[in-house]
């Protein structure tokens, strides 16, 4: 890590605001509809930037602020809003994010909702389950908006009964794929599981020839609640939500499995994603714990045939360097996965694109590993970007990408490698045909 | 119409069957998943092709993330337009005032790119904290001795047509402060065209050869010293009359320049838009040269145009965009190659428009203000519409139902405007209403 000069003002910001984060985690939970307490320019910016990268539908309503609800209280636009919602959508949850603008004017959303639930006029079957992330974007980015969302839901829906069988996995800011291949794995391993949340068909649905208001899939409600008998946690990250202390929160910040370890007893393993054949043994070494199986032959043989390829192709990465930017957790997974192979990561935590641009002049990376957003600096560099995590806007295919585990490994080296041939082949003289 | 909010019912008509005019012009209703932006949003987008000033937001990260590099506004210059900088607002900024950021924000980065000028977006959450933005503007600018302009865009303070509002006074202080030496007579200012894909190059290139001399290009590919100068015109024409009249009608009262609306897209309106500035000028020559112009270019589209009309005929269409202007140049389009519009929407559309899109549309087309995604979708089935013209948040509602979607938003990047534009436009149609792929989902209905 370097020490980068400073500007005052954010110059092309990595980060993106803490309600996006939450919509991601709400779209996530099976029936629900998310909602941002806020001006209307939140939700049409958050749903605008999702869909660039999912390519599905992401309807997120809002409150629509208006300069009176501003002075006077958010409470009659709250309650149309959610009125409005349920003649639309008829949702089984409504998960409510905040905004700067709903947090510094003091409201109430426990108050909203407990206000709305005693007014509603119609059946009751129609009151959807309520849940209230408070998410302000001067607090922290979009990922520490999902870990606080997560944190959120868990702590309104988790309840304890008697320890059961299954597990709790909480894999933070993964792809849908990530998610399929995490709920295979987890099958395969004979684990009984509750993932969440689960946004792998909500946001990488299939044709469906109609336009469903509320995509199948996501994490049940039932589910959710039970988590609190799980017998044990796991979850992905390194920083979490930790990145900022609220002055209200008083520097009491837990992640989700933190909270379930101490509020329900559940042993919580907490490890970095599993990116990389280090990180991915940690992983599985915990599942073969869990479940008392070994690695299903499937997967040992994914990790063999990963020894096998980079021993093959060890020599095209070894001492190449990489930029790496993007949410924290997912950017010191990448690092020592670059690590176990010969590549010298290198970042600057909390920097922003421009600091990244000037810095990068004297790291003289041979590639950028990150999202879309750093493009131009690959262009200006004249150097492969391989495009991986969140957001992809200028290519298709980022929700089918695999990051996690031997298999998304597998697929992160492959691109790599031969991201880094191609290079070396479309700037060469000759225009070899074998490598 | 079950799938329509009760309180949104008279936003939406139907052409011919009744005389109802649409109600517009009014907040989004809470929790109707509306596809509009905020002020903020519509000031920004505005304001944002002008390449050589500094744009710097005031606020949290998510309104300067949001949109970055957001609009494929071309430069034939400067690119400083495509950085985003923001005050990345923190919570103790929020409790003790983000002015002293502010300043040294706009302060470092003037001496980092030397811009033309520099806007000063405001956002929610400075519209509460009560930041003295005009004040550190006037500061700055004393101290650079460049413009420094707050632009107060409050997301809460209106809708997105707000916000063009705001962008027009923004725009209103440069205009005058300074003259060019020289500005020919016969010369207009281009309101309205944000140089979307080089559209804007291609309508230069027309007048040039009109013998016109277009002045301030407001905002595509713009330059503060164009604008500042826009006075010295004679004439403003202006396209995506949402955005843009209320600058117009500023610099009537002000500099007596008179305007006119006009459209470039499809060939009876980018023509009209030729002749209709002709004919302002009362010069013969002028008239002679755009008649040779239009028929040089409709002779050589003419072919190409037929054959995709003999492909298309039959086709129907859905259009939700954002200004309802644009929305009526595309029915007339669309009708040129064979496409009837089933649904016409806007965000913004004025009664008028509205009215004027009652009129030109085939009976039982419905004609919706402000819609969202549960109405859209029922619309399209209902209407069993083919293809479905749109921004980026309509495409997933076009495409999970199977309709061919064209991106007619900001995001485009094949030109859409002018003669050139309308072939581009055609291939895009037949491209998406004729590929093989449909076979697949009509299997499934």
């Amino acid at each position: 890590m370097i020490e980068a000069k400073t500007y005052t003002s954010t110059r092309n910001s990595c980060k993106l605001c803490a309600p996006l984060g939450a919509s991601l985690v709400f779209k996530g939970i099976e029936g629900c509809v998310p909602l941002i307490h806020g001006s209307q320019g939140c939700a049409t910016y958050i749903r605008r930037y999702m869909i660039s990268h999912y390519k599905e539908p992401v309807d997120i309503a809002s409150s629509n602020f208006s300069e009176e609800s501003t002075i006077f209280g958010g409470s009659r636009n709250f309650i149309t809003g959610i009125t409005n919602i349920i003649k639309q959508y008829k949702p089984g949850v409504i998960g409510i994010a905040s905004t700067c603008l709903s947090e510094t004017i003091g409201e109430d959303i426990p108050g909203h909702i407990r206000n709305f639930i005693e007014n509603f006029e119609g059946p009751e079957k129609l009151i959807p389950i309520f849940i209230n992330a408070s998410t302000p974007s001067y607090c922290g980015s979009h990922a520490e908006g999902f870990h606080n969302t997560v944190l959120a839901t868990i702590k309104t829906l988790a309840e304890f009964e008697k320890m059961g069988k299954h597990i709790s996995i909480l894999p933070g800011m993964v792809s849908p794929a990530d998610i399929r291949y995490l709920k295979e794995l987890l099958t395969d391993f004979r684990i009984q599981f509750t993932l969440f949340p689960d946004y792998s068909e909500t946001l990488d649905n299939e044709y469906t020839s109609e336009y469903q208001l509320i995509p199948t899939g996501g994490t049940t409600i039932h589910e959710i609640r039970r988590m609190g008998n799980s017998k044990a946690v796991v979850e992905f990250g390194a920083n979490f939500n930790k990145g900022v202390s609220r002055i209200k929160e008083n520097g009491s910040t837990q992640t989700a499995g933190e909270w379930l370890a101490t509020t329900y007893y559940i042993k919580n393993y907490q490890m970095p994603l599993p990116i990389g054949i280090e990180a991915s043994d940690k992983f599985m070494e915990t599942l073969r714990e869990l479940s008392g199986n070994e690695i299903p032959e499937k997967h040992r043989k994914e990790r063999g045939r990963l020894v096998d390829s980079y021993v093959d192709a060890h020599k095209y990465v070894f001492g190449k360097k990489a930029l790496l930017y993007g949410e924290d957790d997912f950017v010191t997974a990448m690092a020592d996965w670059c690590k176990e192979i010969g590549v010298e990561p290198f970042y600057i935590k909390g920097a922003d694109f421009e600091t990244l641009r000037e810095k990068s002049k004297e790291f003289k990376p041979d590639f950028l590993l990150g999202n879309s957003k750093g493009y131009y600096i690959a262009r200006g560099l004249k150097i492969p970007l391989i495009r991986v995590g969140f957001p992809i806007h200028d290519r298709f295919g980022a929700s089918r990408m695999h990051h996690i585990g031997y298999r998304g490994t597998q697929e992160l080296f492959d691109r790599v490698v031969n991201a880094l041939i191609e290079y070396k082949q479309e700037n060469s003289p000759i225009g070899y045909k074998y490598i | 119409m079950g799938h329509i909010l009760d309180d949104r019912q008279n936003q939406v008509s139907v052409a011919g069957a009744n005389e109802r005019t649409i109600d517009c012009n009014k907040a989004s209703l809470a929790g109707s998943v509306s596809q509009r932006a905020c002020v903020f949003c519509g000031s920004r987008v505005v304001l944002y092709p002008i390449v050589d000033a500094l744009h710097v937001i005031h606020g949290p990260i998510g309104c300067a993330a949001y949109t970055w590099d957001i609009r494929g506004a071309l430069s034939s210059g400067p690119e400083l337009h495509r950085l985003s900088y923001c005050t990345d607002l923190q919570e103790r900024d929020v409790i003790f005032g983000g002015e002293p950021k502010l300043y040294k924000s706009i302060i470092e980065l003037i001496d980092l790119h030397h811009p033309k000028a520099a806007f000063i977006y405001t956002t929610c959450i400075v519209g509460v904290i009560g930041d003295d933005v005009e004040q550190i503007c006037r500061t700055v600018q004393k101290e650079k001795g460049i413009p420094v302009i707050p632009v107060q865009a409050p997301g809460f303070q209106g809708s997105k047509k707000d916000g063009y509002k705001v962008a027009c006074e923004a725009i209103f202080t440069l205009v005058g402060t300074r003259s060019k030496p020289f500005t020919p007579a016969k010369s207009i200012n281009i309101l309205g065209d944000f140089n979307l894909a080089g559209e804007l190059w291609i309508l230069l290139e027309y007048y040039k050869k009109m013998g016109v001399h277009v002045n301030a290009t407001i905002t595509g590919d713009g330059r503060v010293d164009d604008i500042c100068n826009a006075h010295n015109a004679a004439l403003n024409v202006v396209q995506c009359s949402g955005s843009m009249n209320y600058l117009a009608k500023m610099m009537t009262d002000e500099y007596n320049i008179p305007s006119m609306r006009v459209s470039y897209f499809g060939i009876e309106d980018m023509s009209d838009a030729l002749y209709d500035v002709a004919r302002f000028f009362k010069d013969d020559d002028m008239m002679a040269k755009a008649r040779e112009l239009v028929k040089e270019e409709i002779s050589r589209m003419m072919p190409a145009l037929a054959w995709y009309k003999e492909q298309l005929t039959g086709k129907k269409a859905a259009i939700y965009v954002g200004g309802a202007f644009k929305a009526i140049s595309l029915v007339k389009a669309l009708r040129l190659i064979g496409v009837q519009s089933v649904i016409v929407g806007s965000q913004t559309g004025t009664t008028e428009d509205y009215e004027l899109i009652k009129q030109l549309c085939d009976e039982g087309t419905i004609i919706v203000d402000d819609s969202n995604p549960v109405e859209l979708s029922h619309f399209v089935k209902q209407k069993k519409a083919d293809i479905f013209i749109g921004g980026v948040k309509e495409r997933p509602i076009a495409h999970k139902i199977g309709l061919g979607f064209c991106d007619h938003n900001h995001e485009r990047k094949e030109p859409l405007a002018g003669y050139e534009g309308m072939i581009n436009f055609a291939k895009e149609i037949y491209t998406t209403a004729m590929s093989p792929v449909w076979k697949f989902t009509k299997e499934q209905q």
